[in-house]
């Protein structure tokens, strides 16, 4: 199992999934200026680059965060921190964990509650899915207790002032996460949740799909464009899931995820677990 | 456009904000932390003419240190330290990510210029690093540490802020 979880990490660290690449070369035919599609350019040749020679994509190999589902033993967790440590040996990882006021970094990216583990429903076939998260998006990521009048104008309002404020700085082109409704802490996984959505994918819900679609238009109406350098691909793709909420509230959370949207799971088929990617 | 490492200030004025080029020579990493140090002793262990914002993920061999993926981090979180490095180390060239505010143009003009690596682009970035010639502050962890290296043409770098008020970001 620990050689299946090291081949996981290794994997979403290494290989830019087939729905980001295909996003990014979709962006790279609808732009016209030339300094944001030489960035675009940059992004797939260096995905092309990690994965001929397996090394990590970026180098911040982020905060390590698995999602549970299914029924998986209690001692999960050691055996992911386990796991963890030696793909930061062998795939190499950057050791990014720190003490949050001392700053001192662990060495091995973990720590108290790190990895962060999520177990989520009972679903089969059981699966863990990885996506590390890197700083310098989710340093962009904000949660509001909007009004419960606000309605989707305003959550798209808000979505789209959280990217132009971001502006280069979370690699863009930016996939946003939108988590709408429930408290606070659960509109944040929800936005987490909504960023393992296979990328083109929308909401089943027709009145959430419009939203996701009006953000959308919005954030790359911006005109931020890849790393800052303007024109249309600010964004990727939005995914937002809801839940119901107090009557008197409206908790909006959104997770920015940069180009680098790194994620694959270990299913388990049949007894045998094997590693795939969107 | 093929630079040499260091820029001298008279060379770092020709470049014009949206310009590509290529880097060569030595540059050393650094972040938050290096930054803050460099500027509370007054000094550091190695020149910093030319500075870059990245915390590589970097392993041992063969005795020594070997570059594995080094691409740019946020420049924004440097920021209010960029004043007093140009001032205390001469720093000219600055290689980074996202930009600084718009306050930073005056902050630049005719002294710095500011480099920008695709972020995420750690794979390629590494590919142009010939050589880990030395390593300060490790104390400080793998990120934060002050790392030299030796730059074969790295880029293609954008010049996104140049040193006569010039911005891509702030247009
Ligand atoms: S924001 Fe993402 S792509 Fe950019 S440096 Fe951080 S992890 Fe890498």
């Amino acid at each position: 199992m620990l050689d299946e979880l090291v081949e996981l990490i290794r994997t979403a660290v290494v290989r830019l999934p087939t729905d980001v690449r295909a996003a990014l070369e979709h962006a790279l035919e609808a732009e016209a200026e030339e300094l944001p599609k030489l960035q675009l350019r940059m992004m797939l040749e260096n995905a092309a680059c990690a994965e001929e020679h397996r090394i990590p994509l970026c180098q911040d190999t982020g905060v390590p965060v698995f999602f549970l589902r299914g029924e998986w033993e209690p001692g999960m967790e050691h055996l992911l921190a386990e796991a963890v440590r030696r793909a930061t040996e062998e795939v190499p990882l950057r050791p990014c964990i720190v003490h949050p006021l001392s700053r001192s970094n662990t060495g091995d990216n973990t720590g108290v509650h790190v990895p962060v583990v999520h177990r989520l429903g009972h679903e089969e076939p059981r699966s863990i899915t990885f996506m590390p998260k890197g700083a310098g998006s989710e340093n962009c990521s904000a949660a509001a207790l909007l009004s419960p009048s606000a309605g989707a104008e305003e959550i798209a309002e808000f979505v789209a002032e959280v990217v132009r404020r971001a502006g280069a700085k979370p690699c863009p082109p930016v996939v946003l996460g939108v988590g709408v409704g429930g408290t606070l802490e659960h509109a944040a996984l929800l936005s987490k949740l909504a960023l393992l959505q296979p990328l083109g994918s929308a909401n089943s819900e027709p009145e959430l799909a419009e939203l996701e679609e009006r953000i959308l238009s919005r954030v790359n109406a911006l005109g931020t464009g890849a790393m800052g350098f303007g024109g249309r691909s600010t964004c990727l793709g939005v995914h937002l899931l809801a839940a119901h909420c107090h009557t008197a509230s409206l908790p909006v959370a959104v997770s920015v995820q940069c180009w680098a949207h790194r994620r694959a799971t270990l299913v388990e088929r049949a007894g045998r677990l094997e590693v795939v990617q969107p | 456009m093929e630079l040499e490492l260091p820029l001298e200030r008279r060379e770092v004025g020709r470049l014009r904000a949206g310009d590509v080029l290529c880097l060569s020579g030595t540059l050393v990493t650094a972040r938050d932390r290096a930054h803050a140090r460099a500027l509370e002793l007054g000094c550091a262990p190695v020149e910093l003419k030319s500075i870059y914002h990245c915390g590589p993920l970097v392993r041992r061999a063969r005795g020594g240190w070997e570059v594995v993926s080094a691409g740019p981090t946020t420049s924004a979180r440097m920021e209010g330290y960029i004043g007093s490095m140009l001032e205390l180390f001469g720093t000219t060239v600055v290689v980074g990510k996202g930009g600084f505010s718009e306050k930073a143009r005056e902050t630049l003009r005719d002294r710095c210029v500011y480099l920008a690596f695709t972020g995420g682009a750690g794979a390629l970035a590494a590919r142009a690093v010939r050589r880990v010639v030395e390593v300060h502050w490790l104390e400080l962890g793998m990120p934060e540490a002050l790392w030299v290296l030796e730059v074969k043409s790295f880029g293609p770098l954008v010049v996104a802020m140049d040193a006569r008020g010039g911005s891509l970001y702030h247009r």
